[in-house]
């Protein structure tokens, strides 16, 4: 089969790019270029950067050598003057002829030039191509002043290359704004403004007469106003028109104010013939960007597969510096639209110049004008392109940034270039490569990017973002808590809380499947703590907890257990010290201080137990919840009443504060701190919760983390009284144990916080969910039933029948073994074992 | 032949004992799981955590992985099966005990 002959017309942007997909495409074709330029297609878009430092050569996209292995016959510095239709061939001014089965025009346009008298003398120039830019570049040497003609975006690229000369730039408009396309008054105000601090000069409301000769300099513009310019140089760009002559002589359909008509599928009313790029006209609309353009060409080329796409229109939404200034235009930019509702920021000390148009209902945006500030751009563009519902207060996607303040956005919208992170410079794109390389969870993504370790604002996103990619490459996002329940613990929560239920089995009954497992069990015995309170070693809720809550110890290594008693803020009698002494002689019990200011006793075998409580209690201590996921302790430093610093009493508060908050179970364990001054001796800032004195009252922080991975925690309220103080932690607590999931710290329950610290504060401080009082009568109700669960333990003989090592003997576990070091037992190692066991056998 | 071991009162509903038994010559820690509602209602395994190399097996929570009824290791949260003895994570196994409720005794069925 003969090849297909495809010549194209013209070696712009567009043309270049319609040349390249055809020839990676599975089209079997033969391609002709014939391009008017002498050289191959460049880079018109960043044409003003020859004037600042680039070669032409910088802006080639292509060359002859790399059409040449595509196997594409190019010609350039040709003309294509006549197209015959009838026999299919193009003829060019040097007399080419090239047949063709399919054509394709990608002419482009040339520079508007007003019909003004004496436009054509010499340096009265164009500003279209390289071989322009070397004529101005000749036209301005050893000159001073130029002149460029269009406010608009062409000419204030164009302003740029003069100014780039060295030349005193001056900008002459018609309107009476610039980029008066693309802008509302007030962008263009602000563009005007900034330009002119660059040192450009703005004329507007200039309809100029006449250019004349000059007296001081070469050439003189006469307005309608009556005032004048001297110049050296008059560069027009004020516009482009379709390059569409071609199309005419051959009796091609044109638009009415030029441009060769197309339809969706980018042919003209010649069915063999394409027009792609600035030369074509769709409907009434000219696609002068380079974007639409590609569009065009790749839907002109799909012509020739079996896939065959559309080009419909495109947005024209923009985003570019000129002159240094970034601007940006989205939709309906101005808000001509009649129902369209407009927020405006404009910001004259760093001069900023934002306007959002949404619809009248205020859920979709129409438009946005930026000047000066795009980093909106993209998410606004996202709304805009996908017809996503805004949020409620739609002016925040222009405001400035405030911490947490941000709205969030479909993640699926997105582009990947979205700066997810902008700490860290995280954006979308990077965020999709970690996941690419294995990450499977957000913590992953976190440790591999830094993606939201910085304020934290963008931890939601960051989470969407994550759940949405992972479930696109079909990794099952699974919030249920395990098998048996198809809630996440938060859910569970309020199905617990709504429904009342009181014992598992009805629970999974009613709301889960099967008999439940070691991860659903211990979370419904701990939810159930919190609303309800029971004792943990009631005969329905033993069987759910873990060994630590059953034993009501902490289990080690060789299944004996350690023995915490609650000292609250650390402030011990001592009798009561001599009493954990006598404890740990008496049952043999290696003994330590903990970081948390109190004293652990290991190595207690389980029956004994019961009997290590009853003396501790008799001396006066209470259960310390080091078994439980509950509040461990309140760490303190001594305060004003010691300490020559201190400006409060920190260990009366922290006494006060741990007795009310004790026994509260909760997602996971917390700890506390109170410090007395701001030397922060108690080191609250790395607690869940922590309070800092100050001279008119306490400091709360929220959220800190010490251990794996350490957290500061955020300051949440200053100078607060103690009563309000305990009205914010209550809330804040019960807040966590209701919408935290299974063994989520404080600190990463924050980071999953969407809003992060002002959305938590306002639920706190403010009751924006309106459940502060709940949340209140929740903790008051956790308080007023709390027991040491020891206490009540060991007046109950049901409670104790498991605290035996075997039900038909009296005999302990011959696993257990010790030998001692530094004055104190351990566990036995297994050739230590082996060696004891030995010397008993011999 | 069956040989009794303590009484059903002994037991802990929906979760485990252990009781210290001489089978074959040999003295065993063997976990006694009590589940009422299923129709075997007593489970027996070895006392003896093989991964976390403790006797701690009768303290873990019951409950089922699929189709299997199983024990968590209190110690590092490996499930067992209470009906093979095999681990679900790890490639070891406990032994499994062939035990029965008798009138208020639990037996143990050799």
């Amino acid at each position: 089969m003969n090849k297909l002959n495809v010549v194209v017309v013209g070696n712009g942007m567009v043309g270049h790019h319609y040349v390249e997909t055809l020839a990676n495409s599975n089209v079997d074709a033969k391609i002709t270029v014939i391009g008017g330029e002498t050289r191959p297609a460049y880079d018109r878009v960043h044409l003003s950067e020859v004037f600042d430092g680039k070669e032409p050569s910088d802006l080639a996209m292509t060359s002859r050598e790399h059409y040449l292995e595509l196997g594409v016959d190019a010609h350039f510095g040709d003309f294509v003057e006549t197209i015959d239709r009838v026999a299919k061939k193009v003829i060019t001014q040097g007399g080419q002829e090239f047949s063709y089965d399919k054509l394709v025009l990608a002419t482009g346009s040339y520079p508007f030039i007003p019909p003004v008298a004496g436009h054509d003398q010499a340096h009265c120039l164009a500003y279209r191509t390289i071989d322009d830019l070397a004529e101005i570049k000749a036209s301005a040497k050893g000159k001073k002043i130029g002149v460029v003609v269009g406010g608009g975006l062409l000419g204030l690229e164009c302003a740029n290359a003069v100014k780039n000369l060295g030349l005193e730039a001056h900008v002459v408009e018609f309107a009476p704004g610039l980029m008066g396309v693309q802008l509302d008054d007030g962008g263009s105000a602000m563009l005007r403004r900034k330009i002119e601090a660059l040192g450009v000069k703005v004329h507007t409301s200039k309809a100029t007469q006449l250019i004349s000769k000059g007296s001081g300099h070469r050439l003189k513009m006469e307005f309608a106003d009556d005032t004048e310019l001297e110049t050296d140089m008059i560069v027009f760009s004020a516009g482009i028109r379709p390059y569409d002559q071609l199309a005419r002589d051959a009796d091609l359909k044109v638009g009415e104010r030029g441009g060769i008509e197309i339809d969706y599928q980018c042919k003209t009313s010649d069915e063999n013939i394409f027009a792609i790029g600035e030369c074509a006209v769709l409907g009434k609309f000219i696609y002068g960007l380079v974007a639409p353009g590609y569009r065009m060409a790749e839907a002109a080329v799909s012509q020739l597969t079996e896939e065959k796409k559309s080009f419909t229109g495109a947005d024209m939404s923009t985003k570019l510096k000129l002159l240094g200034v970034d601007v940006g235009s989205i939709g309906d930019s101005k808000g001509i639209a009649e129902n369209s509702r407009a927020f405006v920021f404009s910001d004259e000390r760093d001069d900023v110049y934002k306007r959002l148009n949404v619809s009248a209902d205020g859920k979709k945006v129409l438009g946005a004008t930026l000047v000066g500030d795009c980093d909106d751009y993209d998410t606004i563009l996202q709304y805009y392109l996908n017809d996503i519902d805004l949020p409620d207060n739609p002016e925040n996607l222009i405001l400035p940034a405030v911490e947490g303040g941000l709205p969030s956005l479909g993640v699926d919208a997105l582009p990947m270039t979205a700066s997810i992170c902008s700490c860290h410079n995280v954006s979308k794109g990077d965020i999709v490569e970690a996941i690419e390389g294995g990450c499977k969870t957000v913590a992953d993504v976190k440790g591999c990017t830094s993606a939201a370790t910085g304020c934290g604002g963008c931890a939601a996103l960051l989470k969407n973002v994550v759940d949405f990619e992972l479930s696109a490459r079909g990794i099952e996002v699974n919030t249920d808590l395990c098998e048996h329940f198809k809630h996440t613990r938060k859910e569970l929560f309020t199905i617990v809380q709504s429904t009342q239920i009181k014992t598992f089995d009805e629970l999974i009954d009613k709301h889960g499947d099967g008999r439940g497992c070691d991860i659903c069990k211990p979370t419904v015995a701990s939810i159930m703590a919190s609303l309800w309170n029971e004792h943990v070693l009631e005969a329905d809720l033993l069987p759910l907890q873990d060994t630590n809550d059953t034993f009501m110890a902490n289990m080690q290594k060789d299944g004996t257990y350690s023995v915490v008693p609650r000292v609250p803020a650390g402030e011990i009698l001592p009798n009561q010290l001599i009493a954990l002494g006598e404890v740990a002689n008496q049952y043999g019990l290696y003994s330590k201080i903990t970081g948390g200011q109190r004293v652990d006793l290991f190595g207690a075998k389980m029956s004994d137990l019961p009997a290590i409580w009853s003396t501790l209690i008799d001396a006066g201590f209470e259960t310390g919840h080091a078994y439980a996921k509950s509040l461990r302790t309140v760490k303190s430093c001594v305060g004003s009443t010691w300490c020559r610093y201190g400006v409060q009493d920190s260990v009366g508060q922290a006494i006060d504060i741990e007795n009310r908050y004790k026994g509260l179970r909760s997602p996971h364990k917390f700890k506390m701190g109170v410090s007395g001054c701001t030397r922060e001796c108690a080191e609250a800032q790395s607690k869940d919760v922590g309070i800092i004195a100050t001279e008119n009252g306490w400091n709360l922080y929220v959220c800190g983390n010490g251990g794996m991975k350490p957290r500061h925690a955020d300051l949440f309220a200053t100078d607060l009284d103690t009563a309000t103080l305990i009205k914010y932690i209550d809330r804040f607590l019960m807040f966590y144990v209701r919408t935290a999931d299974r063994l989520q710290r404080t600190s990463t329950w924050f980071e999953s916080l969407e809003g992060g610290l002002p959305y938590l504060q306002d639920v706190i401080i403010n009751d924006s969910l309106g459940i502060a009082a709940e949340l209140e009568a929740q903790m008051t109700h956790v308080v007023e039933t709390y027991q040491c669960e020891w206490k009540t333990a060991i007046n109950d003989q049901e409670k104790l029948k498991r605290f035996k090592q075997f039900v038909n003997s009296e005999e302990q576990d011959n696993n257990v073994v010790f030998v001692e070091e530094r004055g104190q037992v351990r566990p036995a190692n297994q050739v230590e074992k082996k060696r004891l066991a030995l010397k008993a056998v011999s | 032949m069956t040989t009794a071991i303590c009484s059903v009162d002994a037991l802990a509903k929906n979760s485990g004992v252990c009781a210290l038994l001489t089978i074959n010559g040999q003295q065993q820690q063997v976990a006694i799981y009590y589940l009422p509602d299923t129709e075997q209602k007593v489970f027996a395994l070895g006392n003896w955590d093989p991964l976390g190399q403790a006797n701690v097996m009768s303290r873990g929570i019951l409950g089922n992985v699929g189709d299997e009824l199983v024990v968590a290791s209190p110690l590092y949260k490996q499930h067992f099966s209470l009906i093979s003895g095999k681990c679900l994570e790890d490639d070891v196994s406990v032994p499994v005990f062939s035990i029965a409720i008798e009138g208020q005794n639990v037996v143990l069925v050799s």
